[in-house]
């Protein structure tokens, strides 16, 4: 033996080794994830892989069979709704686990336990901003509620178990490729894990507001320009419910604090801790047309939830069969049902309510302790968790959080959200969705509805986050309430953060079921109403409606939805796959004459006009190979802060600009528009001066744009489905989509129609559906993407719903037949 | 020479890929250094036989399995790391670290039986 060359090459390779094994910050463990037999590559599906099997599980009641088709879509044939649950659970882990615990993680604030603190220590900031908002409190409320209906429970039960049987078995080197890049294993799921997932969807839906923004502008702009910037109507909009519906007499009587003037509407308190709500475009439209409107004379119902276009994606097609119904649609990996889709009688669609169900109250604590708080004229002992926030690589934080009678503390001079400033006030929330609530039920109960009465029964506890509905039925009814549990606000309650020393500005209760908007249109021909219920995030009803509302509500979708279906009859599905993938810029066709009838000519060179050209020749389509939606876009942006950032910038506060409609509205209506004038400069602005300069900066960025190949409107607004990590390699960039936030197609940049369907409802049905993701959450799959440039490109799926007789149909791929085991 | 020296890499491909089934990733490492210690050889001729009898496993695997996925993983695995979206860069490297750590078992052997 040669000592030292044999201890030098046994240290050396032992160091290799120990390197390669560890993690070096956020890089995977080397070795290991190179390692063919282990890592990565054992993720490389082949492309032509079957996916049959021979499942046995334990606690499966029946035998259930699972038919694959061409698109990796499974139509589950199941004995009964248990073993449904049972094997839906099993399929969403076998091709979704990663996903389904990280938005769960998500949801329950542990982002930075996997992914460290993050930069400037955002991470943990979001964490400690779902753990505050009781995002782990509102699920076990809602999992005790779930628990005592004894159907869900054991629905529930059934889906956890189906989960697990996949994990329990899953050999390390099958881990999804997140897990080897991250390395961590996946935990056991729990009913609890699902109650989270809905609760996320409830905060992504339902769990954004301006309270803190709104209170500044209250009390830095005077009255009337506060009434100015954010007016309480919108001139043209049209409810989700029409203009002139009759509503009930109210059966809350609301009671107004008596010191609603002096210590709330005309408060000049102001708040420097800053949120990063989820993003409020998360709308939707949705809408469904009667029978006296189609060719065939069946309704056809249509809906495209937007959301953040994600990959994995965040819906799994599936149809599901049991021997009481049949039922076709999408469903969430991390729960069970189909939440969006069509049975064999009825169809049903969901759009976000965008009522504001979260306010803020101040907070007077006795001591830095927050041990006791002042309400009603005495200290009050607060409830106190601690709540510890693990965080990879470092230290875990320990957050100790008050509770108060309205909610717990969300801000505190312990934690100012993402603001820098230090703050020594308080405030607590009151979240609707953290109240307990079983919505669950009504999913459940929607997989087997026969009629206009089942659903209207199905829905009566869905209660957050609130939604508009949309119903239609093989026998030619069309529905749609806006249901969720709110609460009966006074006029401008919860608009602004509270006063929180007593209670007489709590929520004075719920709007009562039946009080909730709705509208339904029968098949009978000589019944006059409009034909079509419809709705994209806009204002609910009209100033009739006896409680109060916010005024946070897009309107611009909504309104082309209702203009081009009251103009259409005879309609096929393919009309309405054309409309949903309309790319009309409605925004554009109010504000274009406005734009150019201030233009002063004098001041533009020839390329600015022949870029004037364009826009004055745009046919208003935001179509992926225009130039004109790029020109419109930057002279918009670029007037909003002419005309608006020399008086905000003044305030260093947190504000909120006001809306696009605002803006528009206000020009339309009064050229003098007083904040046109840049009160920075001596002389007085006009609106064709700064209607112009905005047009030469555009002139300046266009310039720009066509440096970086950025001049037409896909390129520039670059759409992405983006990997939930945010890795651009993980995801598919740079997609050639059209539309935008003001189009039916509403396809931004990290967001857009997560599912695009349309359900006719024929017998046989006919129904259509794509979304931007594919089934599989394997990056290595050739089924990881697969939708995406149909959906792109605007083209649908035809959906097959499968019968029983078909097992042998050619488009049946693969076949997992699943059998409980008798050990169990 | 020649003869042993490819039976050696052979075996040390082989035991590998066995081990590698039921061990974790590192345990080429201990078949590279069982086969030389079993088939003793000049150290830098034993060197070579554990590089390259792991270059050529993990390398053959990953195009194996890179060639059935069309490379949908290794392009994007190849630009999540840096290394210009190139499966085969992507292949090279997996060769090459097995190849290193392989070396290395086989090395040790070498030096003890020496």
């Amino acid at each position: 033996m040669r000592v030292l060359p044999f201890f030098l090459s046994l240290f050396l390779t032992t160091a290799l080794i120990i390197c390669l094994n560890r993690q070096w910050g956020q890089t995977p463990i080397m070795g290991q994830f190179f390692s063919p037999q282990h890592g990565f590559w054992q993720n490389a599906e082949p492309v032509d892989q079957a996916f049959d099997g021979d499942i046995k599980l334990p606690g499966l009641k029946g035998r259930g069979d699972v038919y694959f088709d061409e698109n990796l879509i499974p139509h589950v044939f199941a004995g009964s709704q248990l073993d449904a649950c049972y094997i839906q659970g099993y399929l969403h882990a076998r091709f979704r686990l990663w996903q389904m615990e990280f938005q769960t993680f998500a949801a329950a604030g542990r982002l930075s336990e996997f992914l460290g603190a993050g930069e400037g220590n955002a991470l943990v900031k979001y964490d400690r901003s779902m753990r505050r908002l009781g995002m782990v409190t509102a699920a076990k409320a809602s999992l005790a509620a779930m628990e005592k209906d004894p159907v869900v429970k054991a629905d529930i039960d059934a889906y956890t178990s189906g989960v697990n049987a996949y994990i329990v078995q899953l050999k390390a080197s099958e881990l999804p490729l997140e897990y080897k890049l991250l390395n961590y294993v996946p935990e056991q799921w729990t009913n609890l894990k699902t109650a989270l997932f809905i609760k996320y969807m409830a905060y992504t839906l339902a769990g954004g507001e301006n309270d803190f923004e709104m209170t500044n502008a209250k009390a830095y702009f005077s009255k009337e320009d506060f009434g100015k910037l954010y007016p309480e109507a919108q001139d043209s909009v049209d409810p989700v419910i029409p203009k002139g519906t009759r509503f009930l007499p109210p059966h809350i009587q609301l009671k107004l604090p008596r010191t609603v003037d002096s210590l709330y509407l005309n408060s000049t308190t102001t708040v420097t801790d800053r949120e990063d709500p989820p993003d409020p475009s998360n709308g939707s439209n949705n809408w469904a047309v009667s029978g006296k409107k189609t060719i065939s004379g069946k309704p056809i119902l249509c809906n495209d939830p937007h959301l953040n276009t994600t990959l994995p994606s965040v819906w799994y097609q599936m149809q599901i069969h049991t021997p009481t119904y049949n039922v076709y649609g999408v469903s969430f990996p991390g729960g069970p049902f189909v939440i969006i889709g069509f049975n064999d009688s009825c169809a049903w669609g969901i759009t976000n309510s965008e009522r504001d169900v979260r306010d803020y109250y101040s907070i007077k604590f006795k001591d830095e302790s927050r041990k006791e708080y002042w309400f009603n004229g005495k200290w009050t002992e607060a409830d106190q968790r601690v709540d510890t926030i693990a965080i990879r690589g470092e230290l875990p934080l320990y957050d100790t959080v008050a509770t108060t009678v309205f909610g717990p503390v969300m801000y505190d001079p312990s934690f100012t959200g993402y603001s820098t400033e230090a703050s020594n006030k308080s405030y607590a929330v009151h979240w609707k969705a953290a109240d307990s609530s079983n919505e669950m039920s009504t999913f459940s109960k929607f997989q087997g509805i026969h009629n206009y009465s089942d659903y209207k029964e199905a829905l009566k506890t869905f209660k957050s986050p609130g939604q508009n509905i949309a119903f239609a039925d093989k026998a030619g009814e069309v529905a749609l309430w806006q249901q969720g549990e709110f609460p009966a606000k006074w006029k401008e309650q919860g608009r602004f953060v509270m006063p929180g020393e007593d209670s007489s500005y709590m929520w004075q209760g719920s709007i009562p079921q039946d009080e909730n908007p709705y509208m339904t249109i029968t098949n009978d021909p000589d019944k006059p109403d409009r034909g079509f219920v419809s709705s994209a995030n806009q204002l609910p009803v009209d100033t009739t409606y006896p409680y109060y509302l916010g005024i946070d509500y897009p309107m611009y979708r909504g309104l082309l939805i209702n203009r081009k279906l009251n103009n259409i009859n005879s309609i096929t599905a393919a009309d309405m796959m054309k409309m949903q993938t309309d790319n009309y810029d409605v925004f554009a066709e109010m504000a274009r004459p406005l734009l150019l009838r201030n233009i002063q000519d004098v001041r533009i060179d020839d390329v600015g006009k022949a870029y004037l050209k364009f826009f004055r020749e745009w046919d208003l389509n935001d179509d992926p190979n225009e130039e004109a939606p790029v020109i419109f876009n930057y002279w918009w942006a670029h007037l909003t802060k002419d005309i608006y950032d020399d008086e905000f910038s003044k305030s260093g506060l947190p504000l909120k600009r006001p809306y696009e409609s605002t803006l528009l509205e206000a020009l339309l209506r009064d050229s003098a528009y007083s904040y046109v004038d840049n009160v920075n400069t001596p002389q007085k602005e006009t609106l064709p001066q700064v209607v112009t300069t905005a047009f030469l900066q555009t002139m300046a960025d266009m310039t720009e744009a066509g440096k970086e190949d950025r001049l037409t409107w896909a390129k520039n607004k670059d759409t992405w489905v983006r990997h939930l990590l945010r890795k651009s390699a993980l995801s598919r960039t740079h997609l050639p989509i059209g539309g935008g936030v003001h189009c039916i197609n509403a396809a931004k940049q990290f967001h857009g129609p997560s599912w695009r369907m349309i359900v006719h409802l024929t017998t046989p049905t006919e129904a259509y559906g794509i979304y931007p993701g594919g089934q599989s959450g394997n990056p290595g799959s050739p089924y990881y993407d697969s939708f995406i440039d149909k959906w792109a490109a605007g083209q649908y799926n035809t959906l097959w719903v499968m019968n029983s007789e078909e097992a042998k149909s050619p488009r049946v791929k693969w076949v997992m037949h699943f059998s409980g085991t008798k050990s169990f | 020479m020649v003869v042993k020296f490819f039976v050696t890499t052979v075996l040390i491909a082989l035991l590998s890929f066995i081990c590698g089934l039921f061990l974790p990733w590192w345990s080429i490492a201990l078949a590279a250094f069982l086969v030389s210690l079993l088939i003793p050889q000049r150290p830098l001729l034993a060197f070579f036989a554990g590089f390259l009898g792991l270059f050529l496993l993990w390398g053959v695997m990953a195009l194996l399995i890179d060639l059935a996925n069309q490379s949908i993983l290794s392009s994007r695995v190849a630009s999540l790391l840096p290394l210009g979206g190139s499966p085969v860069a992507l292949i090279l490297v997996t060769a090459f670290v097995g190849a290193l750590v392989g070396g290395g078992g086989s090395l040790t052997a070498a030096f003890l039986k020496k």
